[in-house]
């Protein structure tokens, strides 16, 4: 007997929300909710509900003899259980069928494999725990993202002992064999590999409703007869799909919920074939032969090569400063960064920067919720910048506390940071010290520090700096509400001076300024202009 | 094929880009075998007539059919205009225009006792008896010579056109290269705008140079959709020079507007967006290069948001002092408000500068690698603005990718296209 192997792509990414450069450091929210959760609502209404009814009914209908495979990435399941707990619980139905299989896959959908094997395999261990947490299943067959697989990837899937992955049967790969086999890892032929048959998968997913097509209308007679028409000694047809092929992608109106109502009939009845999950076929059939792939495949797009996510110079450039960051990350230890982290490796982001679509196909924009690739890629490198800076004054705040070197500067890098929160926290408090305008803060915040600076007057810019290191200890060593406390006194007692003193306005504006160049960069103009401001104080006076 | 073509300068006699137009389509007809008589209201002789033969207006005897025309043209006589009426052309050299004496010296005597008619193909004053006159001139050309087609390039040659179509009855093709209201948004002269829908009526066929344009004829002056083609103009770097110096006297980067500093242009959306972008990240200079009625204007709004330090204005610049701009530039903005096609983004990324260009602009229509946004879109605009300053990626990727791109944009496959608007005719 034959064998059909249905799996299921859910997926759904963080979006990011329009995060301007002017959010950089203020701002550390980047993901849109309402679209997210707003998208998540409209696809479990159209798809996930309804066709996890279907295939219920369905199982119930044939019971052990129809079968089905998921991969629920872990940003879907996060949604899942954030916007969509009703999805959540119709999963659980089916994995206690004991008819559904549940694969492995990186938690955010990411394309770490390609980069980074710690983070490939925390990201599956990160996924295989929600997925027994949230839907109650462990699952045994590894799926890496958009299929991406190439020996090496393989072969650090089989360390993790893993029996069988599921890639895409690439035509340039196989050339003149079928996909219609099982086929071994070349460098480690214990893991067996399901190969999709792209063009009975395709003709489900892609072309199912295209007008167009020679073939349209599909039926599910003439599907079951292309099944019966491959060749009599191939063993197992895998479809793989997105799942929201199914009232999403095409939608209910063109008849997709009842092709599939009525195919495991048709099957049942008019051919040789069985359904069987991933890992009971990878049981069954015995691999034919090593599959060697060099270079990365994917199932995307006609290259079916990773051009979709990685190769332009933005994608790469995106690509690799996250990655860059990697080495700090596995530093820390902070719920909030980490999330994030995983959040932005989504492959998603760098879909989204794809230049091809200018030539060919708009599949590419119609998943996009950018005008362009460019938007996509400021989008993203502003948040990127934004985490970045997060990211590393939380390892100097870890080193300074450590005792670690901290150089000169990275010292200004933290001082930037405390008036940041310290503005922060002062809005928080509320207005009472002054009219809760954070710019007025800033301003007297300033003064405040440049008021102890412009005491020792002059000295090299060595000596400044100097100064702010041993000043700045006492503040970063006391609890931050108490910093707040002693500025916030501070402020009221120069804005009383102020008071007084029948005012020069002139000497503040300039003060204003040469506080800010400093902290900037000790470039040579700073000299200048703290010179310069100097001279102005004196004819004021 | 034979095309008598209406226009109203070529090169090197230009104030605005409508003569560069026109001398790139008619170069690229001609090498595919169409004869064109292009005729301009005065010929100095110097002009380049390798691939057209030019007809100055000045030269032809009015005959008396022609003559007989001049009823048809009775309710737009004299009308007498000064305002900005021309395309592509800019303020400084409209001024210039304006004030030179010896436009007020223009033959104005009546023309129906004369045989032959000055012209000073200029934007003058008498602009609009000009364009009376051209129109009667053609009427005789017309008459005189053996051609298959019509085709005028914007509204002062429309009369023409439209004559030349009474008298021979050959097709007419119009060529919208800018409509009055891209020239004074809402508020229109009534004449001009008049003359303009007549003459896309009349037509068989009108040519835009861009999607945007082509709205706004469908739209605004109610022509069907079937009947307007849009065509988009190419561009001819032939006479680049890549050679510029370009040293910098400034640290800073540099992000540059580069045109008329008029409500149509947008500058002001390029004052907020520089507002919001040296406030976080203070190491960019901005300069704005051109005039016009709002640079003033401009220039205290820097002054208020306390920026002037950081931007700069450079008064009108011309010939080598653009390619030196374009040559310092990091950034290029055009944040049109209304722009029927827009030239100028494509010099600068034939200058290697990434380009932002607004979405309300014709060249937005044909251009790959550059940022589009929304004129009105401040927040947008700055986000651009830092992101191809400090991204590098972006930058490069606009430099590698926007040379072959403009290098793309030929005038001969405008010219293909126009070829095939007037098979459509015939």
């Amino acid at each position: 007997m034959k064998t059909i192997c249905f799996y299921f792509q859910v997926h759904q990414p963080y979006r990011l929300r329009r995060y301007r450069f002017f959010d950089i450091g203020k701002n550390h929210n980047y993901f849109d909710d309402f679209a997210n959760r707003s998208i998540m609502r409209k696809v479990a209404e159209k798809c996930y509900l309804p066709t996890n009814k279907l295939m219920l009914d369905l199982i119930n209908e044939y019971g052990y003899r129809f079968k089905i495979s998921y991969s629920i990435s872990g940003t879907a399941l996060d949604q899942f259980e954030q916007y969509a707990p009703d999805v959540l619980d119709s999963f659980r139905k089916l994995a206690e069928t004991g008819c559904v299989e549940f694969l492995a896959e990186t938690h955010s959908h990411s394309l770490s494999a390609l980069k980074n094997k710690d983070e490939f395999y925390r990201q599956i261990e990160s996924q295989t725990k929600r997925l027994e947490e949230l839907v109650g299943y462990k699952p045994k067959t590894f799926r890496n993202t958009e299929l991406i697989y190439s020996d090496e990837i393989g072969a650090m899937v089989a360390d993790l002992g893993y029996k069988a992955m599921l890639t895409e049967g690439a035509k340039h790969i196989l050339g003149w064999k079928s996909s219609n086999f099982l086929y071994a890892n070349a460098i480690n032929p214990k893991l067996k590999l399901l190969l999709k048959n792209f063009r009975l998968s395709d003709d489900i997913a892609f072309r199912f409703s295209n007008r167009d097509w020679s073939e349209w209308p599909l039926t599910t007679e003439k599907f079951v007869h292309w099944l019966n028409n491959i060749d009599p000694k191939e063993e197992i047809v895998n479809l793989f799909m997105d799942y929201e092929t199914f009232g999403e992608h095409q939608w209910a109106e063109t008849g997709i919920f009842d092709f599939m109502r009525a195919l495991p009939g048709r099957v049942f009845s008019s051919s040789n074939f069985e359904f069987l999950t991933p890992s009971e076929a990878a049981d069954k059939h015995q691999p034919i032969a090593l599959l060697h792939v060099p270079y990365p495949i994917s199932w995307a797009d006609e290259e079916r090569d990773l051009t979709a996510w990685l190769g332009n110079e933005l994608q790469d450039e995106a690509f690799n400063h996250l990655y860059s960051l990697s080495d700090k990350i596995d530093k820390l230890n902070d719920a909030d960064l980490k999330r994030d982290w995983l959040y932005l490796q989504t492959s998603d982001h760098f879909y989204y920067m794809c230049t091809k679509w200018f030539s060919d196909g708009d599949v590419h924009k119609y998943f996009n919720p950018y005008d362009s690739p460019y938007e996509a890629f400021i989008n993203f490198m502003n948040v990127l910048s934004d985490f970045t800076i997060r990211l590393k004054s939380k390892i100097l705040e870890l080193n300074y506390f450590a005792n670690t070197k901290v150089d000169m500067e990275e010292i200004d890098i933290l001082i930037q940071l405390y008036k940041q929160k310290m503005l922060e926290l002062v809005k928080i408090k509320g207005g009472e010290i002054i009219n809760g305008n954070g710019n007025g803060f800033a301003k007297n915040a300033e003064e405040v520090s440049e008021v102890k600076k412009t005491k020792p007057k002059t000295g090299t810019k060595t000596k400044q700096s100097k100064k702010l290191t041993s000043e700045k200890p006492k503040v970063v060593s006391k609890e931050k509400t108490t910093s707040v406390k002693v500025s916030a006194s501070k402020v009221k007692s120069i804005k009383a001076k102020s008071g007084t003193e029948t005012t020069k306005p002139k000497a503040p504006k300039t003060v204003k300024k040469t506080s800010t160049s400093k902290v900037e960069s000790k470039s040579k103009a700073t000299k200048g202009v703290v010179k310069k401001s100097a001279s102005k104080t004196k004819k004021a006076k | 094929m034979r095309v008598l073509m209406f226009g109203w300068e070529f090169p090197p006699h230009i104030t605005g880009g409508l003569g560069t137009a026109c001398f790139g389509l008619t170069k690229g007809i001609a090498k595919h075998n169409v004869d064109v008589i292009f005729v301009v209201p005065k010929a100095y002789g110097d002009e380049d007539g390798s691939s057209i033969r030019l007809v100055a207006a000045e030269n032809i005897d009015v005959s008396h059919t022609s003559m007989q025309l001049e009823e048809f043209w009775k309710h737009i006589q004299y009308l007498e205009i000064s305002s900005n009426i021309v395309p592509y052309v800019d303020p400084e050299e409209f001024k210039k225009i304006i004030d030179s004496s010896d436009l007020e010296s223009t033959e104005t005597s009546s023309f129906t006792s004369r045989k032959k008619f000055k012209f000073t193909g200029k934007y003058g004053p008498n602009l609009m008896s000009e364009v009376t006159r051209y129109a009667i001139i053609a009427a005789t050309l017309a008459s005189e010579n053996h051609f298959d087609v019509i085709h005028a390039h914007d509204w002062l040659t429309y009369p023409a056109g439209i004559a030349a179509k009474m008298v021979s009855g050959k097709p007419l093709v119009i060529h919208v290269h800018a409509t009055e209201f891209d020239r004074s948004g809402e508020n229109v002269n009534q004449s001009v705008y008049d003359i303009e829908r007549r003459g896309m009526e009349v037509a068989d066929k009108i040519i835009t140079v861009s999607n945007y344009t082509r709205n706004i004829v469908i739209t605004r002056y109610g022509i069907p959709e079937d009947k307007v083609i849009t065509v988009h103009n190419g561009v001819d770097f032939s006479n680049h020079q890549d050679d510029i110096d370009s040293e910098r006297g400034v640290d800073e980067q540099v992000v540059t507007f580069l045109g008329r500093v008029t409500f149509q242009k947008g500058p002001d959306y390029f004052v907020e967006a520089a507002n919001k972008v040296i406030k976080k990240h203070p190491n960019v200079r901005f300069v704005m290069a051109g005039s016009g009625d709002m640079l003033n204007r401009m220039i205290r709004r820097v002054a208020k948001l306390g920026i002037a330090h950081k931007f700069h204005f450079t008064g009108f610049l011309k010939g080598q002092d653009v390619h030196q701009m374009f040559a310092l530039s990091d950034v290029y903005v055009m944040p049109s408000v209304s722009e029927p096609f827009g030239i100028s983004p494509l010099e600068a990324m034939r200058s290697n500068v990434p380009v932002i260009i607004s979405k309300q602009s014709g060249v937005s229509e044909v251009l790959k690698y550059a940022i589009k946004v929304d004129f009105w879109d401040v927040d947008a605009l700055a986000d651009s603005i830092y992101g191809l300053l400090n991204y590098k990626a972006l930058a490069n990727f606009f430099i590698e990718h926007g040379q072959d791109e403009v290098n793309n944009l030929k005038w001969d496959n405008a010219a293909k296209q126009v070829i095939d608007v007037y098979n459509s005719v015939l």
